[in-house]
């Protein structure tokens, strides 16, 4: 499992770009951002190097901030390599609630990122031969 | 523990306080038209004979005092004792407009810290506690009334006022070693947010009792205030025109507020006709306070809704008691040709108190022709809100909720922790911008 930081902010001008000065000024590295909106509030799920220091620092700064379980998994960048991975969490069953995915470029792998209901999710997906990623795998 | 501060008083058989409450009014009415020219000229007005009073229920044809007569008579032109024997003035908070004086004599102010004498030993206050008091000190009535009170009935008062949060939070841990706090609810909510930010657990406080009133409250905002203050939180009902706070409270049973019947007498009226409502409907509360010096009022209008609760209570005493004030009729907004109380809302919202968190706002505004509600309340920073669509099924759901309720369309929105601004007084619930 992996852990990635979940952001309220209100759906307004200036909110998001307060987020990543936030953290870059933290000298905290992003290696991806996913924003999913509604007219009036954001939420931004992001993955970055310093989980534990980001959400301290982001706390003490008034930001309403949780950390969520992620499935991270990486697979070879090449066509169909997403639809093997989907199928294999299909044929497992698994719900999927959101998914997004980022290229590693040191690898140049891609790695897709699941919030899945199911706490055994991890397990099995990496029992059909995919490579769940850690923590300190995605910040290696 | 007896939780009875004037047992004599508070329990009186019904016969002899009603007997006591006919005396005092026979004496209030001629005393009145004798020294206060718009009572003569009300009574006039009425073809009401002063001496005419006769039985209790006489009252009923009585003329009633309205907010404007107190704002007419400023400052003083109502008060029934000469300025030598006033030893005291207080003002309304004026939250509904502009301020009305009332004037103390030695015996009200005596009254008054009686009644919160008697409110705070409902409590579960006793001599040996110390309360800290955060209701604002002043021309306003909550802090020197819950102050007179606590010192009536002999325990320690700690005269804090509002503001400067942190230090609340440290007399609270530090010096409040046994006994309770007074203010208003929604500073207490503040004031416990506070103590968490700054690392603090206020459920393992000595802290036992908080006594909140000035603004109406829930029985979710009940539920959350004991939740994180870990303490018994109680209602108190008063007004600056009568007295200040004091006038009723709530007992353990925690079931409606008695009204300190044998200093307030009490109606509840029907808004449109004026009339008195049969028990256990809903009305406006009017109030006579028979032996006030200062200043007394005859059916004084509080403006606010309530009904009887015409059971005997369980705690023994006998004075009667009044549902909670769900709002003022002041405060009341019309949506669309729709009443509309702000605590209606606030009820709906703390229902789903993991959710949301319990500050608001509701915003009125003008679409063209139409009225036009939106309400901003704040998310719970400890909800999972990482998941948009439970979030936005439960804004669904409460959006609906309120709709059924208040049959008014509503645009809820929910908003980031700490955005909606906090008051250290009154909370602004209602910004009106029509």
């Amino acid at each position: 499992m992996a852990q990635q930081l979940s952001v309220f902010l209100e759906n307004a001008p200036g909110r998001l770009s307060r987020l990543a000065r936030f953290l870059g000024d933290k000298d905290i590295n992003m290696h991806a951002l996913f924003v999913a909106d509604t007219s009036d509030y954001g939420v931004a799920r992001v993955i970055c190097d310093k989980t534990d220091e980001a959400v301290a620092a982001l706390r003490e700064a008034g930001f309403s901030v949780t950390i969520t379980e992620v499935v991270a998994v990486e697979i070879p960048d090449r066509p169909g390599a997403l639809a093997d991975l989907l199928d294999a969490i299909a044929a497992e069953n698994i719900d999927i609630s959101y998914s997004y995915c980022f290229v590693e470029p040191a690898t140049k792998n891609a790695v897709n990122v699941f919030r899945l209901k199911d706490k055994t999710a991890a397990e099995r997906i990496a029992a059909a031969g995919f490579r769940v990623l850690s923590d300190a795998d995605l910040h290696a | 523990m007896k939780k009875i501060w004037n047992e004599a008083a508070e329990c009186m058989p019904r016969a002899q306080l009603e007997a006591m409450q006919l005396e005092q009014l026979k004496v209030l009415v001629p005393h009145l038209y004798n020294t206060v020219p718009q009572y003569k000229a009300k009574l006039d007005a009425a073809k009401i004979d002063p001496h005419g009073i006769k039985v209790l229920s006489d009252l009923k044809y009585l003329p009633y005092t309205v907010k404007q007569d107190l704002r007419d008579a400023f400052p003083y032109k109502m008060f029934a004792a000469p300025m030598a024997d006033i030893i005291r003035l207080h003002a309304s908070s004026g939250t509904t407009g502009s301020i009305s004086v009332t004037g103390y004599t030695r015996y009200d102010i005596d009254t008054w810290s009686e009644c919160v004498a008697r409110s705070i030993v409902a409590a579960g206050g006793e001599k040996d506690d110390i309360i800290h008091v955060a209701y604002g000190y002043g021309i306003f009535t909550g802090g020197l009334g819950l102050h007179y009170g606590a010192e009536w009935m002999g325990a320690c008062a700690i005269p804090v006022g509002g503001g400067n949060t942190k230090r609340q939070v440290q007399f609270l841990r530090d010096l409040v070693t046994k006994g309770g706090m007074g203010c208003t609810p929604s500073y207490a909510l503040l004031i416990a947010e506070a103590a968490r930010e700054l690392g603090e657990d206020p459920t393992a406080w000595p802290l036992r009792y908080g006594i909140y009133g000035a603004e109406p409250w829930s029985e979710n905002i009940r539920t959350e205030l004991e939740r994180q203050l870990g303490i018994d939180a109680y209602d108190i009902y008063g007004l600056s025109e009568i007295m200040g706070p004091g006038v009723g409270f709530e007992c353990e049973v925690k079931n409606g507020l008695h009204i300190q019947e044998d200093h307030f007498l009490f109606e509840i009226v029907d808004q449109q006709t004026g009339e008195p409502v049969p028990d256990g409907e809903y009305g406006e509360l009017v109030i006579t306070t028979p032996d006030k010096q200062g200043q007394p009022l005859l059916r004084y209008n509080t403006r606010d809704v309530t009904r009887v609760i015409p059971e005997p209570c369980s705690c023994g005493r006998t004075h009667r008691r009044i549902e909670r004030v769900t709002g003022r009729t002041d405060d009341m907004i019309i949506i669309r040709g729709v009443n509309v109380y702000p605590s209606q809302i606030e009820q709906i919202l703390m229902s789903y108190s993991e959710q949301l968190a319990p500050q608001y706002q509701v915003i009125v505004t003008k679409h063209g022709s139409m009225d036009h509600m939106e309400v901003q309340v704040e998310l719970n920073p400890t909800f999972d809100f990482d998941e948009i669509r439970s979030l936005e099924a439960l804004r669904a759901e409460a959006r609906e909720a309120i709709r059924t309720t208040l049959a008014v369309n509503v645009e809820l929105n929910i908003v980031e922790p700490h955005s909606i601004e906090r008051t250290q007084g009154k909370a602004v619930r209602l910004i009106d911008k029509r």
